[in-house]
């Protein structure tokens, strides 16, 4: 199966129950620092929207590492560390045009998504699916039908518009 | 995770000093407000000025704030009221309260006067006092934007007052975000008295999770109980403003101040009208319901400012009770209430008995300063929110709240302002429900419904669905019967849920299949480790609760403040269906419910804590001084 993490950031209330779950999945503790999701928010103007890896095809991180400790898993379709391999030079932490890369400051280590080994944990708690986890074939499938309700709207309009109305 | 620290800080002295909270703490008064009322009791010298120096000011997340549990991001803040000369004790919801549990501390114990504004800076165990100076005279939205740009940190959070708590406004409110309010018994102006402006927190440190596993499980059931759960479906969407038109029908609405329990064609003021402005709904912390509203405002000066709200409660006390009939008022008002940092129910409830006076003739033109206090004038309303937050005209004596206000405008305005202790009654009418009128009457902190509102009612469930959640009979809405005991139960779980650091709108208050005793203790268990049974955590919420009362007696309270106003009494409710029109509190029949409810509480019959109570509870030793 070929799936990817899309984020629908229109659905996001900002509750950042997903940090809560991933630094509790991941560390054990809740601590947003930590987790490798962060809803990034502009307050004054009530917007908001998650961040993270979006596990890059042609990844900059893969490829500003000196040790090939970051590679592409194609089995899960993500970027992974191998932390046996990794020097932990933050070189990926540069290169990420995301600041997907981030550093744990506790374990200090660099840490991403690793998209829980195929069973998100942020998804499952996402309660307005502003994550889903879905199959990358028809991941873009349900933002094409609202684009083409919205055009088949327009089509009508036109089509319905009296000619006699014109010159 | 439990041992968490207190910082006290002295603003006179500049002195701060932290100390781990001990593991009996915990166990008595679990966190939030209830080690916050152990914090009052033994701090507040009984008597004090509230406005003075030796007041003290105590903020607080729960003992499961900032974690798992659904919506965990409360924050309770206690202080004795310059409103009502009794507990202060006011609760936000946003993310202060988590950012200060991941700052290393639970509780702060602010006492003293800064010589000049200062504001707290927290940042991972440390506590500094800061020169506020910038800060004095901003908005509430202005400053929190001043104190990030000053750290250069976008994700600080911030709680502050508005021009309103720097001018004393005895109803002056605490804001964080654009509007997480802790509204109730002036807070706000307890922060003003001292020279503090605002607590700026950052935090980075672990919450470790005792059973993380177990946890993340447990709230994978819980979520499923919320998603699946009817009312939440609708609170999702429409928000608390969806309570309003049921209310409204029923007769259980202020409207104009209490001379009617219903809006005539005031069906702008549904929800539904509010749909069209809504841009999207926002959560508090962890919360899958996200009951807020966003929109931006409709039209005047502020056109086009993005805001949060307005609440069933703001909406009615700044269209409904003052008799304006445009949901757009209440989105303007909303806003610069907000924005100046007052309490909008305080405020709806000073300015329609103001009209009322207006009306009657109690005061005049000379007192308005020519301003045509008239029912549905939206513009006197929003200039009034002008001159109570910078204390100009009439302003300036409404700000001062209902006992000082009744003063100032003479005898004859008294009967017109309903208010208990001191604070004012609310957006709802409660002539007709008995149990709301207790509660109200009851409630530690003056009227208010969110200490033991029992909000299933508007249900109407089967009987037999009652008893089983109760485990008591329990009474219709209308009826005085039974009405005592569903006081008490809602008044220990709200308690509770004040401790946890959770918002009550999860729990009970909002439905009858969702969050309880139960699943607080498993919750309280898999987070923090702490084994308590149900009647366990009913027993803390006793003792919370009888602390409370224990603070209040000591100020002189008794049952002659448990009395419902005067025109509850007296004047019978004109509209409404049923059961609910034609409708006054029964003295005789209420006083028998005071003595059921105390009896519930092991109070004697002037509500005064027994020996017995006391001993039972562990409060025989009060003061004790552990924290």
């Amino acid at each position: 199966m070929n799936r990817i993490l899309i984020v629908e950031p229109s659905k996001c209330t900002g509750c950042r129950l997903c940090e809560v779950v991933c630094s509790v999945k991941k560390n054990g503790a809740v601590n947003p620092t930590r987790a490798r999701i962060a809803i990034i928010k502009w307050e004054s103007i009530c917007l908001e929207t998650p961040m993270l890896c979006q596990q890059c095809e042609s990844a900059p991180c893969v490829a500003v590492c000196p040790v090939k400790a970051l590679a592409r898993d194609s089995e899960l379709e993500r970027v992974s560390i191998d932390y046996d391999l990794c020097i932990g030079c933050k070189f990926c932490v540069a290169a990420c045009p995301f600041g997907a890369m981030g550093i744990d400051p506790v374990a200090r280590k660099v840490i991403k998504c690793d998209l829980c080994d195929g069973e998100p944990t942020c998804v499952k708690f996402c309660e307005t699916k502003a994550l889903q986890y879905v199959d990358a074939s028809i991941a873009n499938i349900t933002k094409m039908r609202k684009a083409a309700e919205e055009l088949s709207e327009l089509i009508k309009k036109t089509v319905a518009k009296p000619q006699h109305t014109q010159s | 995770m439990r041992d968490q620290k207190v910082a006290y800080v002295d603003l006179s002295t500049r002195e701060v000093r932290q100390e781990l909270i001990p593991e009996k703490m915990r166990e008595m008064y679990l966190g939030g407000r209830g080690i916050d009322m152990y914090l009052l009791y033994n701090h507040i010298p009984p008597g004090c000025d509230p406005l003075g120096p030796e007041n003290v000011l105590a903020v607080s997340a729960g003992i499961l704030g900032g974690t798992l549990a659904p919506s965990s991001g409360r924050c309770h803040i206690g202080a004795k009221s310059p409103l009502t000369g009794l507990v202060g004790s006011t609760n936000m919801g946003g993310f202060f309260a988590p950012e200060l549990r991941f700052a290393g501390f639970d509780h702060l114990v602010i006492r003293g006067k800064a010589e000049s504004p200062v504001y707290l800076w927290i940042r991972d165990g440390e506590v500094q006092i800061r020169d506020a100076a910038h800060l004095w005279g901003k908005d509430t939205g202005e400053t929190p934007a001043i104190i990030r740009g000053d750290h250069e940190d976008e994700d600080i959070k911030v709680m502050c007052i508005g021009v309103a708590g720097e001018n004393l406004v005895r109803f002056a409110n605490v804001l964080s975000g654009l509007k997480n309010a802790g509204g109730r018994t002036g807070m706000g102006c307890v922060m003003g008295s001292k020279g503090l402006k605002a607590i700026a927190v950052r935090g980075t440190q672990d919450l470790a999770i005792a059973y993380g596993e177990e946890a993340l499980g447990y709230l994978e059931h819980l979520m499923g109980l919320i998603r699946n759960n009817e009312v939440f479906k609708e609170f999702s969407k429409w928000g608390t403003p969806m309570f309003h038109s049921s209310s409204d029908v029923l007769g259980r609405v202020r409207n104009r101040n209490f001379q009617r329990n219903q809006v005539p064609d005031g069906e702008s003021l549904y929800a539904e009208n509010l749909a069209k402005y809504s841009i999207g709904m926002a959560a508090c912390f962890g919360c899958p319901v996200h009951c807020r509203h966003r929109y931006v405002v409709p039209e005047g000066p502020d056109q086009g400012a993005y805001v949060e709200g307005p609440e069933w409660s703001t909406l009615s006390a700044l269209t409904a009770e003052v008799d304006c009939r445009r949901m757009e008022t209440a989105l303007v008002g909303n806003y610069l209430v907000n924005k100046s940092g007052i309490d909008s129910l305080e405020f709806g409830s000073m300015v329609s008995w103001a009209m009322e006076l207006y009306e009657k003739g109690i005061i005049d033109d000379r007192v308005t300063g020519g301003l045509k206090l008239e029912w549905g004038n939206e513009q006197a309303v929003y200039e009034m929110i002008r001159q109570i937050a910078t204390r100009e005209g009439l302003g300036d004596i409404l700000a001062e709240g209902p006992l000082r206000a009744i003063d100032r405008l003479g005898e004859e305005s008294g009967y017109y302002n309903v208010h208990i202790k001191g604070m004012s009654c609310l957006h709802t009418d409660e002539r007709a429900t008995p149990s709301h009128a207790l509660g109200i009457a009851v409630s530690t902190r003056g009227a208010d419904h969110m200490r033991s509102r029992p909000g299933v009612d508007a249900h109407v469930l089967p009987p037999e669905v009652k008893d089983k959640l109760f485990g008591f009979p329990t009474p219709e809405m209308t009826s005085y019967e039974g009405s005592a005991k569903l006081v008490w139960w809602h008044e220990l779980l709200y308690t509770i849920s004040d401790a946890l650091g959770v918002c009550k709108f999860q729990a009970i208050f909002a439905s009858p299949s969702t969050i309880g005793y139960d699943e607080y203790c498993t919750l309280t268990r898999y987070i923090t480790g702490l084994e308590l049974s149900p009647s366990e955590m009913t027993e803390i919420g006793e003792r919370i609760y009888t602390l409370e009362r224990m603070f209040n007696n000591r100020e002189g309270a008794s049952r002659k403040d448990d009395i419902p106003p005067e025109r509850y009494l007296v004047e019978p409710t004109p509209l409404g269906l049923g059961d609910f029109k034609g409708k006054t509190i029964d003295r005789e029949k209420f006083e028998g419910l005071l003595d059921e409810y105390y009896a519930a509480h092991g109070w004697d019959s002037d509500g005064v804590p027994t020996p017995e109570t006391l001993a039972r509870l562990g409060l025989e030793g009060e003061p004790s001084h552990i924290l």
